[in-house]
């Protein structure tokens, strides 16, 4: 049972911890750090302890920032470069809208620690769409050239950026130089060689916003975000743009859920990291919308891999709410008993019981960009 | 030598006193700056060079015209002005 939480805000990143004490919630708030700027991600590093935090500048750029203290002091780090653009190469413009979309650093959207026995090595996805390794705890970073190069990378697209970016990034706990990410829009990829090369993984996800004959173009795909479960890693969960989609092969293939209650469309996932049958998610009305269903906030969970939902209510608010929780803001802990989310108003709820009840952590917070256990 | 300030805005994030550089263009004076402040270069510029978008660079009070390249001339009795733009926030 994790005892810490991070959540990364629109106006800084706040430290819960958990006595029993407030709100009947049992978290709260020890710490603030970077208040006033944007924090578009932030993790904690099990291997050394370190916390890093991507902070999301307006006027001067993206930083990101390590702790080794557990937050009272940081340390700004290097940030992923793009590479410079070899000789007679144009930008690549959106194929949608023609914007065109320049070789640099738009937002550190996902920060990951590679592999166990690799301490001090982290991944970051970028937008726009560009995936990094540092091997020296941030200070310098590593473009993955062979995924940037390709030429179905430059068929990507922003969905709600204008650019495409990468938001998962998943490691085998298995064997570390096997990496999946996720893109929107751009599918899922695959490394079995720790980045060197990559093969698209998206197969039986399908795009509405496409025509018809290219809606399961693999290139194409929305994953809002993919969860993997942690101790059955082959098993993976993604909230896609079009619904609910899984994988029980690692990836070789992706299956539809139907019959979602409510709504299929959202952006957060959690997956319990013992039983790879059990995932939760928050809808929202689809798709230019992007409410609760009639004001009503609530947790989709299925208990047997997608063949019936939980429409869990019990503590949230059921009246004008209008919450909703970004792809990054809906952690679990690694007892799978214990989740938390953060939703666009600043609201946060937590359960003790996966789900069954929930308490107000915070209606005040500002909007929440993403939660993690640490 | 042309006079450069900077933000009090950019100050809580990396010190930028005021201070007086050579350089005929915009571009060699900011890189005579950076040059014994390389940490700043980041956080006015981006990755390629060019003015962060909700930056503004003043030259004798009037924006830069050539926000990518700053080949924007300056002379040896000029103010640059580095500044954080009203948008961005």
């Amino acid at each position: 049972m994790s005892d810490r939480l991070l959540i990364g805000t629109r106006k800084g990143l706040f430290f819960l911890e958990r006595s029993g004490r407030w709100n009947g919630s049992g978290w709260h708030i020890t710490r603030v750090e970077f208040l006033g700027d944007p924090v578009s991600m932030v993790v904690h590093d099990p291997r050394d302890g370190a916390i890093y935090a991507a902070l999301h500048h307006g006027h001067f750029g993206d930083k990101l920032h390590r702790s080794d203290d557990g937050g009272k002091n940081w340390t700004e780090v290097g940030v992923p470069v793009y590479p410079d653009m070899p000789e007679g190469v144009q930008p690549e413009a959106h194929p949608m809208s023609g914007k065109i979309i320049p070789w640099k650093l738009e937002m550190i959207w996902e920060l990951q620690p590679a592999g166990t026995e690799e301490t001090g090595a982290l991944w970051a996805g970028t937008l726009p769409g560009g995936l990094f390794r540092s091997n020296d705890r941030g200070a310098s970073w590593t473009m993955m050239r062979d995924l940037w190069f390709r030429e179905e990378r430059k068929q990507w697209f922003g969905g709600g950026y204008d650019a495409a970016g990468i938001h998962s990034v998943i490691v085998d706990p298995r064997d570390s130089k096997r990496v999946t990410v996720g893109v929107s829009c751009g599918g899922a990829w695959r490394t079995e060689d720790g980045g060197e090369t990559w093969n698209i993984c998206a197969k039986g996800m399908f795009a509405a916003y496409m025509p018809p004959e290219q809606a399961y173009e693999q290139n194409a795909q929305d994953p809002h975000i993919i969860v993997p479960c942690k101790n059955s890693p082959d098993a993976m969960w993604t909230q896609h743009h079009n619904g609910i989609f899984r994988t029980t092969d690692g990836c070789k293939e992706w299956t539809h859920v139907d019959h979602v209650p409510v709504a299929d469309f959202g952006f957060a996932c959690a997956v319990h990291p013992d039983n790879p049958d059990m995932a939760w998610f928050i809808p929202g009305v689809k798709d230019e919308k992007r409410y609760p269903m009639d004001g009503k906030l609530l947790v989709n969970r299925t208990r047997d891999g997608g063949a019936s939902f939980d429409e869990l209510r019990e503590g949230l608010p059921q009246e004008h709410a209008y919450d909703i929780a970004y792809r990054h803001a809906l952690a679990i802990d690694d007892t799978g008993d214990n989740l938390i989310f953060g939703t666009t108003t600043g609201s946060v709820f937590a359960t003790k019981d996966q789900g069954d009840s929930w308490a107000c952590v915070s209606n005040h917070l500002p909007p929440v960009y993403c939660v993690r256990f640490a | 030598m042309a006079h450069v300030t900077f933000t009090q805005n950019i100050q809580r994030h990396v010190q930028c006193p005021p201070c007086n550089a050579e350089g005929a263009t915009v571009r060699e004076v900011l890189d005579t700056v950076f040059a014994t402040n390389e940490k700043a270069r980041g956080y006015v510029l981006d990755e390629r060079g060019a003015v962060r978008q909700h930056m503004n660079v003043f030259v004798d009070g009037r924006p830069v015209r050539d926000r990518a390249s700053l080949s924007d001339s300056v002379t040896a009795t000029s103010s640059v002005c580095v500044m954080q733009a009203l948008s961005g926030g």
